[in-house]
């Protein structure tokens, strides 16, 4: 569906994007992750025919974005970073409008803007002007005008930033929902949004791609060091000596805690699970565990350890 | 031309469903009023052979009114949308700039017309109490509205270009200000200048802007600034349109 071939993009101020290339399948739910400034939003902004490439090509369907830029851009629906819509506007006039911007009839754009309004849960608000709707409801809005349509694909610029809790769920819950008749990409900075919604990870950093991969991929790449804490109450030596002996433990760290307790951190050789072993280890010599937690990887870690790998395990 | 209307139509709305374009409406009501009531003054001192809307175009409100609201009218157009980043949103859907330009461009125009359209009450007043259907008929109020849409077509078209320069509405009225200024001053300086002079002054006499409208108020169409205007309007809409576009090559 998208195929971005050697894409560089540059500003009058310097890099933002610099060769990339990667392609998306149709039906997938892609997700671009990186900090800000990677060049996530110039990347959608070339593929929504925003901004027009320095070099490279970039193909939506197989349609050049920059020669054919018409009919691509009614192929996607693209909702920018901070999703600005007409705040004079109420709900049902501002998607109409967009609907008729977007090539739909009069008839059909009525059908559609009910359709979508119910998907986005947007229909006790229709009537409402969309400067007085909260965050929530506007970032349901912003989906909805990029739904209503049904373009193939779908670019979101960071679509659960600034949301509550419940709110990230449910807008991510509807993301899940249009993988497999409609091709996502979405970009984000947290690492579990990607891991929960996406089917493959693009990770940029500073303007190049740094991996791309399934989340599940990229997570047992990272775990690979992970440390897995636990804190035991049991006699000192006894637990390093457990430690030392145990193979499967590469490096330990014993260190007092409140009560009785003692917290370990243990580092694993080959990227193994160390959990199961640790617990069926405690329920054998009938000592009292209170927290066995495995050190997840955080998008930091993961920027640190592509980016710089030497210099961490220096550090 | 389904996608003109409906962006059209849009910012028509979002002139007159907002305070900002009845503040608009309500200044410029306020210099008619007040041009109006210099322009009976006028006419109690001693009685005259000319239509009254040269009576009114002689208080020089006209160019104090058009000087002020356009670079209002038009500093919203394209610089608004930069800033709260709707214009990402409407140019990635499958219109074409030349559309977005266009209708900004006749919305503006709409508004600007509707904004002068209480100028024919008070002119409509002094024909009824002066009893003298000559002093106005419907030829020559043609051609004032004629003069007054081609006026405002050029520093219109100014305002639009200046709009899609920048961000900031500030920012964008005062640079379409300044260039109005600078045509006003144009005109100015043409008027002064000697009847037979080097080429250089008779291309400046072309933009004896002041003389021109007056032909209009008298109710005389010549072509000559029609097409000026005309072409000038259309040299400033392109170079809008030249520069919505520079986001694709800059």
């Amino acid at each position: 569906m998208i195929e971005v071939a050697h894409l560089t993009k540059r500003y009058a101020g310097g890099t933002a994007v610099s060769d990339i290339s990667f392609s998306v399948r149709r039906g997938e739910i892609v997700g671009l992750l990186g900090p800000n400034g990677a060049g996530k939003s110039t990347t959608m902004r070339i593929l929504s025919c925003y901004l027009a490439a320095t070099s490279g090509t970039v193909r939506v369907a197989g349609l050049d974005v920059f020669h054919q830029s018409d009919e691509v851009r009614r192929r996607i629906g693209y909702m920018p970073e901070n999703n600005p819509l007409h705040y004079d506007m109420r709900v049902r006039e501002y998607l109409k409008f967009r609907a008729r911007l977007k090539g739909l009839t009069r008839r059909r754009s009525r059908e559609r803007v009910d359709l979508v309004t119910e998907q986005c849960g947007l229909t006790e608000v229709s009537r409402r002007i969309i400067g007085q709707l909260s965050k929530g409801y506007r970032q349901r809005v912003g989906l909805a005008d990029a739904l209503v349509h049904e373009p193939e694909l779908i670019i979101l610029d960071e679509p659960t930033i600034g949301l509550d809790p419940n709110q990230i769920r449910a807008v991510r819950q509807l993301i899940k929902g249009l993988g497999g008749s409609h091709t996502v990409l979405v970009s984000t900075h947290i690492l579990s949004e990607a891991e929960m919604t996406c089917y493959r990870v693009v990770i940029m950093y500073e303007g190049r791609i740094l991996a791309a991969d399934t989340p599940e991929n990229l997570q047992k790449l990272m775990s690979s060091d992970s440390q897995v804490i636990a804190e035991i109450a049991a006699p000192e030596p006894e637990l390093r000596e457990c430690w030392a002996q145990m193979a499967e433990v590469e490096q330990f760290d014993v260190s007092a805690s409140e009560g009785d307790y003692f917290r370990c951190a243990l580092t694993p050789r080959d990227g193994l699970d160390l959990r199961p072993l640790i617990f069926a280890l405690v329920r054998e010599r009938g000592w009292t565990m209170r927290e066995l937690t495995r050190n997840r990887h955080s998008l930091e870690d993961i920027y640190v350890r592509v980016t710089r790998p030497d210099e961490e395990d220096e550090g | 031309m389904g996608t003109w209307w409906t962006l059209t139509r849009r910012e028509l709305a979002g002139f007159f469903l907002s305070l900002r374009g009845y503040i608009i409406i309500a200044a410029a009501v306020f210099l008619v009023g007040y041009s109006f009531v210099v322009l009976l003054v006028n006419l109690q001192r001693e009685p005259t052979p000319m239509p009254v809307t040269e009576v009114f175009y002689n208080t020089q409100f006209f160019w104090l009114i058009l000087l002020l609201t356009t670079p209002v009218i038009t500093m919203r157009l394209f610089a608004h949308e930069k800033f709260s980043g709707t214009f990402e949103t409407l140019m990635t859907t499958p219109v074409s700039d030349l559309q977005v330009v266009l209708a900004k461009f006749a919305a503006a125009m709409v508004f600007y017309v509707v904004m002068w359209l209480p100028l024919l009450p008070c002119l409509l007043i002094v024909r009824h109490f002066t009893y003298d259907s000559a002093a106005l008929d419907p030829g020559t109020i043609g051609s004032t509205y004629l003069g007054i849409l081609l006026l405002g077509g050029l520093f219109i078209s100014l305002g639009c270009c200046a709009s899609a320069l920048t961000r900031s509405q500030g920012i964008a009225a005062m640079i379409s200000l300044v260039f109005g200024a600078s045509v006003f001053m144009l005109a100015w300086i043409a008027d002064q200048l000697p009847a037979r002079a080097s080429w250089q002054g008779q291309v400046l006499a072309c933009f004896t802007f002041f003389d021109q409208m007056r032909d209009f108020v008298r109710g005389v169409v010549d072509t000559r600034p029609v097409v000026l205007l005309g072409s000038l309007s259309l040299f400033f809409l392109f170079l809008t349109l030249r520069v919505v576009e520079s986001r694709r090559w800059k």
